[in-house]
């Protein structure tokens, strides 16, 4: 176990909950099911124990709005587990966590310096807080199609080309797993006067073990959104917004941004989930994640030991010193494209015939989640139903769509185009145009065409493709996403 | 004061049986294992709460497992035994000479020695030259098997606990791998009668109608089990039950047997109507078929 300055194995928010129940209170505020009896088959599904903990706040729970008391105290310990200055607990999601970095660390009309695959929140964020992003091209692994974490040298033109940009935003890792130089882009921008937010969605378990990538604090990032309820095991929509050294004088106006968006009545069975999580990770994290990086390392040796034409399940010996700069072990990112499968079709048969949710399929490629909760028979499992599928299903690779970086042509930032005056036309006729809203195929939820881009024929024939191997598409006001909302011309 | 053993057999119904002592119980790495000394039902076994096999009546399942694919198939050089850590299945299965081998993978160790200990006239199979055991996930030792074995008997609990995965698509697809090409592959299938377990038949028969070609269900009288009445899965990839039944071979064995015999196999495979029509529900759900009356 590391060395931490305060005591982890207490949990604030968890005692003072219990103390909280064990007052029995009689309640005349919100919530009205008051623990139950106002709801009954609410209370049979849920158990009592869940409806108990499912507070308002007060006096002895403390106020995530202006935390100074149990939650503060929890925030402190989540802070010192993750070696940050400063945490904030957040219950809307890690989207929250995204747009509060960008929303804090720059004012209308700034530029952010980004790589295009992003998630989602953070083009929503720019389009909030009224910035205009500078795309970065994150590079691309061309034999196994998935983008990459923006090369050293593509992030350094970025900023000589902007040095009025006020912030960078990296992803650490990206969804499959991948990892660029984020010490050396963390010093970079650093030295150019810019805050650097780093997007962790997919990171919390970098600050429990020593074998797998730096985390964004040990960086020395300025910010990072870090989805503990992802691979750490707390409640969906539960987060931790992480503040470096260089934020002291920040944290005030962090705390007002976050009310901005932030519910008015924090969930407590997310806020629980999260002390209680911090616990058993600064407890147990170095072995949780030992054994999480065994079950994948597992899975990949014997995903690969399959006869060929088969999967690729990769690992850190694709790393390139640059844009790919290192893996994330634990994420099982397996290659389908080359038995003749796009990733899609995969993840559909594995459901559908199997029984078994992954994490998402793309054109070429699926993720598995190999987290702090599985076990060695759900691992054989997934295994044994991948054989199956290359026996069954197996064919030539020939004519499948090779995934690409699809160049965005920004044409206005993406605030100026979500209210600029636009037109609903059929996605076909769309090329040449301005779309004013997203093309997303979902998950992993990176969107193809965002607010503001020109609709290349390139991006249809991805968009199509996507649609007809089965991708669920999203991100327009029409729910078939066969028309789209362009700016007027 | 009279001790008892109780076991949920459908929702709101149990089976009591009047117990003398408990033999033993253990907590494994995997499930709890413990024994009864009952009067009517003589040793019990029981895991996780749920009755695994009497003395009394053990006969029923493991002759009907058994003896069903070896009228049938007229070759069986390899076997392979999943689950059945009690030794039953492979003490029939020794009375084959043609047998030259048989795996037996069972997960969990214990199963095996609690068995050795409490019911040896069961589990004495495990020394026989031609059994070799393997403590491992079922699902993991297929795996790698490619037209290896003549026939498989899936010999499981019920597809809750460590047993779930050899209730999957995945398991029966390698299992049809692992066979060759004339295999047979034999499971419990569960009860029709109780919506829980019915449920359960539905599942295993969407899962492997969707990997063999050849795909029956036949039944057996079995007391201690929920409603009595319980069902077998017989696969193949190509011999049919009763087309292919040799009772004229098999009888010239000689085998003693207590339940079953040649008009037994033929009687077997005629199934109840709610039965067959359970079985013949391809929709997304299960809809169960009997109902209380006052529903």
């Amino acid at each position: 176990m590391r060395n931490y300055q305060l005591d982890q194995t207490q949990a604030p928010l968890l005692t003072a909950l219990k103390r909280y129940r064990q007052k029995r209170m009689v309640s005349f505020d919100v919530p009205g099911h008051k623990k139950g009896p106002g709801n009954p088959e609410l209370l049979e599904f849920l158990g009592q124990p869940t409806l108990s903990t499912d507070a308002n706040s007060m006096k002895m729970l403390d106020n995530l709005i202006h935390p100074v008391g149990v939650i503060k105290e929890a925030e402190n310990l989540a802070a010192d587990a993750f070696g940050a200055e400063a945490a904030f607990f957040i219950v809307n999601g890690t989207s929250q966590a995204v747009q509060a970095m960008i929303m804090s660390s720059l004012n209308p009309g700034d530029k952010l310096i980004m790589p295009r695959n992003v998630h989602r929140s953070a083009i929503n964020a720019l389009i909030l807080a009224q910035a205009d992003p500078i795309y970065v091209d994150p590079g691309l692994d061309q034999a196994i199609g998935i983008p990459l974490c923006m090369s050293l040298e593509n992030f350094q033109a970025a900023i000589q080309a902007n040095p009025d940009a006020k912030a960078v935003l990296i992803n650490n890792p990206t969804y499959y797993g991948v990892c660029g130089r984020l010490q050396e882009m963390t010093a970079l921008a650093h030295q150019a006067g810019m805050k650097v937010l780093v997007d962790e969605a997919h990171g919390t378990h970098f600050y429990f073990s020593s074998d797998l990538p730096m985390s964004a604090m040990e960086a020395g990032a300025d910010l990072a959104a870090v989805s503990l309820h992802k691979t750490g095991g707390s409640l969906t929509q539960s987060s931790l917004l992480l503040a470096g050294p260089g934020m002291q004088a920040d944290l005030g106006y962090i705390r007002q941004i976050l009310n901005l968006t932030q519910t008015t009545s924090a969930s407590y069975l997310l806020m629980s989930s999260l002390d209680i999580t911090r616990k058993n990770l600064a407890m147990r994290g170095e072995e949780i994640y030992d054994r999480v990086v065994k079950f994948a390392d597992y899975a990949r040796e014997e995903i690969n030991q399959l006869a060929p034409p088969s999967y690729l399940a990769f690992d850190e010996s694709r790393c390139d010193g640059d844009a790919f700069y290192a893996f994330d072990r634990t994420k099982l990112s397996i290659h389908t494209r080359s038995m003749g499968l796009s990733g899609v079709e995969v993840y559909d048969i594995l459901r559908d015939e199997y029984n078994i949710q992954i994490e998402f399929g793309d054109l070429s490629n699926i993720l598995a989640i190999i987290s702090v909760g599985d076990r060695p028979v759900d691992v054989e499992r997934l295994i044994a139903a991948l054989a199956e599928i290359r026996r069954l299903y197996a064919k030539d690779p020939e004519g499948m769509l090779m995934s690409e970086y699809v160049k965005p042509e920004p044409v206005l930032s993406p605030s100026t185009a979500f209210y600029t005056p636009s037109i609903q036309i059929p996605l076909a006729e769309a090329e040449g145009r301005v779309c004013t809203e997203f093309v997303m195929c979902y998950p992993p939820g990176i969107p193809v065409l965002a607010p503001g881009e020109r609709i290349t024929a390139r991006a249809l024939t991805y968009i199509e493709y996507a649609r007809e191997i089965g991708s669920s598409l999203s991100g327009t006001e029409d729910p078939e996403v066969k028309n789209i909302f362009v700016a007027q011309a | 004061m009279s001790t008892y053993f109780s076991e949920q057999q459908g929702d709101k119904v149990e089976l009591v049986i009047q117990v003398e002592e408990q033999l033993h119980k253990e907590v494994s790495e995997f499930q709890t294992i413990e024994v009864f000394q009952s009067k009517d039902f003589g040793k019990i076994l029981v895991i996780d709460g749920v009755l695994m096999l009497t003395e009394r009546d053990e006969f029923i399942y493991h002759e009907m497992m058994v003896h069903v694919p070896l009228a049938v198939h007229p070759g069986v050089h390899r076997a392979l035994v999943i689950g059945g850590g009690d030794g039953g299945a492979l003490r029939e299965l020794l009375r084959y000479p043609e047998i030259e081998s048989i795996d037996l993978v069972e997960i969990d160790e214990r199963v095996m020695r609690v068995s050795q200990e409490f019911f040896p006239h069961l589990a004495s199979s495990f020394d026989s030259d031609r059994v070799h055991l393997h403590v491992a996930d079922g699902l993991k030792y297929i795996r790698k098997w490619e037209d290896h074995y003549d026939l498989i008997l899936v010999d499981s609990t019920d597809p809750i606990g460590p047993g779930v995965s050899l209730f999957t698509r995945e398991f029966y697809g390698n299992c049809y791998k692992a066979l060759k090409g004339d295999g047979i592959l034999v499971n419990q299938h569960e009860s029709p009668f109780y919506d829980e377990q019915a449920r359960m038949v539905w599942e295993i028969r969407r899962q492997t109608r969707a990997v063999f070609p050849v795909n029956f269900l036949y039944q057996a009288y079995i007391p201690s089990y929920p409603s009595g009445h319980w069902l077998f899965g017989f696969m193949s990839k190509g011999y049919h039950p009763l087309k292919d039944h040799q009772p004229c071979a098999w009888e010239a064995r000689g085998l003693a047997t207590r339940y079953y015999n040649s008009r037994i196999h033929q009687g077997a495979f005629a199934l109840p109507t709610y039965v067959q029509s359970l079985l013949d529900q391809t929709g997304e759900d299960f809809i169960p078929v009997l109902s209380g009356g006052d529903q």
